[in-house]
């Protein structure tokens, strides 16, 4: 498109609204304002000057704080809506069936839980339509920033130290006056601003003074590290980059690591440790006493071992890598991974030991164990007598159609099935042995009497990678250091210049902070004889002085 | 030596050092006859100085609670509201050494006060630390959290001074009754210190048993008279009163007893208001906002949303997910206090877009700037009270 030539014959891109050279009003709009619109310097940006294909009609509708700040508000209000309820991954509900979450959700919450099942905001964060207005965001981030940030640089380094008048007039802070002696008011203030520490141009007798116009990058800054971060996120979903399993290990195991391969985890002891009163100082005295036990330890001593090269998986040729207390606040770290202390389980029934005895003299023909991960068919008590282990029911739940049902595999309430060989019956009796219940089919003579149970914790362990960790961080603080410069710092700008004759014309703008720039202005003004500055947006500043005069 | 009861001292004559120092601020306010006198009143300097006597006093209950329990005393409602109203304080003092302004110290130090006392109401015994908060982080991030959240607040304190002054309270508006609305609020969590107070001082208890969500058998002490029960309750202490209704068990209908409790005393308390002064409570507050310079409160409304905004994103945010990957294993979990913590960003970052590039400045600007503070103090109380995650820890 074609170049716009200002008075002062600079070309300007098609769309400036201010000269980028003079700040001459190049609009109709801008030249009969009185204060004129400063953000972005009144440079072309794309969005408002092009508005005719389709893809300006993106850009533009991207480009537009507006829209940006509608998709943030729709973020934020939706967002809110799911955590009326729990979500999903905190509600406790094994496997991954439908029904039971709609169940639960029912249940504790009735017909508003149903419908917000329904509706999906049980898992509304994951959901398809929360995806894409992060996306939105995301889209809306970097063109938004685009559209600004390139003419903005470009009508910077341009500007002029010495400005057109209409420019100076329709600034927020503007003064005029007619000043003796101007050149010796230039030269003071000049100084003075430098002391201020502004870089000073000076240019026939006009002085521009500018103070830290890098801080006007920063919003670009933070959210170039916004998209990092977006960027990390949406990289979770390749393979590899991102890992996350549960395990759950008992005591004196050794499991393989899920996700993790090649490695493995021995579990060699879990343990939960409690405040006493004795041992914890009096300050802690009142607390525990009110609150009963405080738990002040979760922790998993584990092995970690890591299967040697060429080895056969689940080989047993592994090589011993490290010991570890987990502890909640402390993973284990390894090539990447952490493993955490997330869960557990007290007293998980490992083994059972049994005496074959004879009901009538109570005389017993031995004892066995049954390890109850992985019991044994037969056990040889010697002297013709043995035990054959039938059926086994690690978590027994009842007859179900007639035949003694379990419903997990881990040993929560074992039941069995033996047949107890003896040499009084060597073909062997039969008899169903739950926790405090024998059932048989015929009266046997024998039975198998339970002695002793070994129990063991089990731990429940995250296994954890997370390849965009860095990304994430970078991210951070990329944001950090775009948020910090841009808040902290405040593009100041300061216009002297001589007007016709002995008139004097003062004007500044600030992006933000217009307090600190009017203290700026008024040292300068105690130097050097300047004229006085009005701010058109300080309503009350006529009125404090009048009020003051009148109380 | 005794570090937690001196602790507990240092508290007290930090209270009450904020109370003077709001009367000296008003003092400014009121003797001030030129914008002049009234940055350099002698009443303000009185109430700067007085102010920063509480602020140390309390840093010294900060400090010294911290020795007596071993850890950053930030762990509980009562910790962490306690040092939110301290950050606050400290918040203002350094504004105020920027802008000067009494006014500012008027209205902050009464929100501090308020704070303080709505602190005291949860159990104030040190306790030890739980697993999950053993770690370094719990210091890095709750400090700087409550730092930022106390520096976006009195943002909300310049907004509610600009509206004060601002808004017109002799004709009814919209403005005026959402105005009245904020000062509403702020009586009901009065009402809430008084009631709970006055049941403490009498030693109200009523112990009951019950059946908790999970279906298991629990038990609990009300410090109110219960006017709803439990799920399935049974009463233990048979001479306090019968509850009038009995709640699901996804409700726990202590917290809504109180909250019922809190509610009625505050009407009643607004009531009286109403009735002595017989006009809005934001009418009330008119002349004590009339000195303060509009465009200076829309600036510093501005400039401490600014400043808190880094600090908010640092501590509530960054630290935040860095500490959760190390104790819950992921950086995000979507838990509702992570999630209010995300929508308060989003909303001051909304504050600035719309300020900067939609020209919300004066009124707009003070609304938000209360709204801020609100969804700030609705993830301080609600999300810790009414939504149970992972963050409930009081």
């Amino acid at each position: 498109m074609s170049k716009f030539k200002c008075q002062c014959g600079h070309e300007n891109p098609f769309g400036t609204v201010l000269c980028e050279k003079c700040g001459r009003p190049l609009t109709d709009e801008a030249q009969k304002s009185e204060m004129v619109d400063m953000r972005y310097e009144g440079s072309a940006r794309r969005s408002q000057t092009y508005k005719k294909t389709i893809i300006d009609k993106i850009w533009n509708f991207f480009s537009s704080v507006k829209v940006g700040v509608s998709i943030i508000i729709a973020v934020l209000s939706t967002s809110s809506i799911g955590t009326i309820f729990p979500q999903k991954f905190y509600v406790p509900v094994s496997g991954n069936d439908p029904s039971e979450y709609l169940e639960y959700y029912e249940r504790l919450y009735g017909t508003v839980g149903k419908l917000y099942y329904q509706l999906g905001f049980y898992d509304m964060y994951n959901s398809w339509w929360f995806k894409i207005l992060i996306g939105m965001l995301g889209t809306s981030i970097i063109i938004a920033s685009l559209d600004r940030v390139i003419p903005l640089y470009k009508s910077l380094k341009k500007q002029r130290t010495k400005r057109h008048p209409s420019f100076m007039k329709r600034q927020r802070i503007y003064g005029e006056s007619d000043i003796a002696d101007s050149d010796e008011s230039l030269e003071k203030a000049q100084k003075a601003l430098k002391d201020l520490h502004y870089k000073v141009k000076v240019e026939d007798g006009a002085i521009l003074a500018e103070k830290n116009r890098f801080g006007r990058w920063g919003p670009y800054i933070n959210h170039i590290g916004l998209i990092i971060f977006l960027l990390g996120v949406l990289m979770r979903g390749i393979p590899g980059f991102y890992v996350d399993e549960t395990m759950w290990i008992r005591e004196g195991e050794t499991r393989e690591i899920p996700g993790a391969p090649g490695y493995l985890l021995e579990n060699i002891d879990f343990s939960v440790e409690t405040y006493s009163k004795e041992e914890s100082n009096a300050v802690f005295g009142e607390a525990i006493e009110k609150n009963g036990s405080i738990v002040k330890e979760f922790k998993s001593d584990v092995k970690l071992y890591k299967e040697k090269e060429g080895s056969l998986p689940g080989s047993a040729d592994v090589e011993f890598l490290k010991e570890y207390p987990i502890i909640v606040n402390k993973p284990l770290k390894f090539d990447g991974y952490s493993i955490f202390q997330m869960d557990y389980k007290i007293g998980e029934l490992k083994t059972m030991k049994f005496t074959l005895m004879n009901k009538k003299t109570e005389k017993s023909l031995g004892e066995f164990t049954i390890d109850l991960n992985e019991p044994a068919k037969d056990y040889d008590l010697g002297n013709g007598s043995s035990i054959e282990l039938m059926e086994y029911y690690a978590d027994y739940d009842g007859i179900v159609d007639g035949q003694p049902s379990s419903k997990s595999p881990i040993p929560n309430n074992p039941a069995f099935i033996f047949n107890m060989k003896t040499p009084d019956h060597p073909d062997g009796e039969k008899s169903f042995v739950a926790i405090r219940q024998t059932l048989e089919v015929e009266p046997n003579d024998y039975e198998a009497k339970f002695m002793s149970a070994e129990t063991r914790d089990a731990s429940g362990l995250t296994i954890r990678k997370d390849k965009t960790l860095y990304i994430l961080l970078l991210g951070g603080i990329v944001f950090m250091i775009g948020v910090i410069q841009g808040s902290y710092w405040q593009h100041r700008r300061i216009w002297i210049q001589k007007g016709t004759g002995s008139e004097m014309l003062i004007a500044a703008h600030t992006n933000k902070n217009w307090y600190t720039l009017k203290k700026d202005l008024d040292k300068v003004k105690e130097v050097a004889a300047l004229p006085t500055y009005t701010d058109k947006q300080d309503k009350d500043a006529v009125i404090d002085t009048t009020e003051g005069e009148t109380n | 030596m005794d570090y937690a009861a001196l602790s507990a001292n240092l508290l007290l004559i930090s209270f009450i050092a904020y109370l003077v120092g709001t009367f000296f601020f008003g003092g400014a306010v009121k003797v001030s006859k030129t914008e002049k006198t009234y940055k350099d009143s002698m009443w303000g300097k009185i109430g700067i100085v007085v102010t920063i006597i509480g602020f140390v006093t309390q840093l010294g209950y900060f400090i010294t609670r911290w020795i007596a329990a071993g850890h950053a005393p930030v762990s509980n409602m009562f910790e962490f509201t306690t040092a939110f109203s301290m950050m606050l304080v400290g918040s203002f003092i350094l504004i105020f050494f920027i802008y000067k302004t009494p006014s500012l110290g008027l209205f902050a130090l009464p929100i501090a006060i308020v704070i303080i006392a709505y602190a005291s109401m949860f159990p104030r015994e040190i306790t030890p630390l739980i697993p999950a908060l053993k770690s370094y982080w719990l210091t890095v991030h709750v400090i700087t959290a409550a730092l930022g959240e106390s520096i976006l607040a009195i943002s909300a304190v310049a907004g509610l001074i600009y509206l004060a002054k601002n808004v017109d309270v002799t004709k009814k508006s919209k403005e005026l009754f959402w105005l009245e609305a904020v000062m509403f609020t702020l009586v009901l969590v009065i009402g809430f210190v008084v009631s709970s107070t006055a049941f403490s001082l009498s030693g109200y208890e009523a112990d009951f048993n019950y059946v908790d969500k999970n279906g298991k058998a629990s038990e609990m002490t009300y410090n109110m008279p219960p006017l709803f029960g439990m799920s399935e309750y049974e009463q233990v202490t048979t001479d306090t009163m019968k509850p009038w209704f009995e709640m699901p068990a996804i409700v726990n209908a202590k917290t809504l007893t109180t909250f019922v409790w809190s509610l009625a005393t505050g009407i009643v308390l607004y009531l009286l208001l109403r009735l002595i002064f017989r006009r809005p409570i934001a009418a009330l507050l008119q002349p004590f906002a009339k000195k303060a310079n509009s465009q200076l409160m829309d600036e510093i409304g501005y400039r401490s949303v600014l400043i808190g905004f880094p600090v908010f994103t640092l501590g509530a945010l960054i630290f935040a997910m860095i500490w959760a990957h190390e104790a819950w294993s992921r950086l995000w979990g979507w838990d509702p206090k992570e999630v209010w913590a995300l929508i308060t960003w989003l909303f001051y970052a909304a504050f600035l877009h719309l300020r900067l590039s939609q020209g919300w400045e004066g009124k707009k600007s003070a609304w938000l700037a209360v709204a801020g503070f609100v969804i700030i103090m609705f993830n301080l109380i609600a999300v810790n009270l009414i939504i149970a995650g992972l963050h409930s820890y009081a």
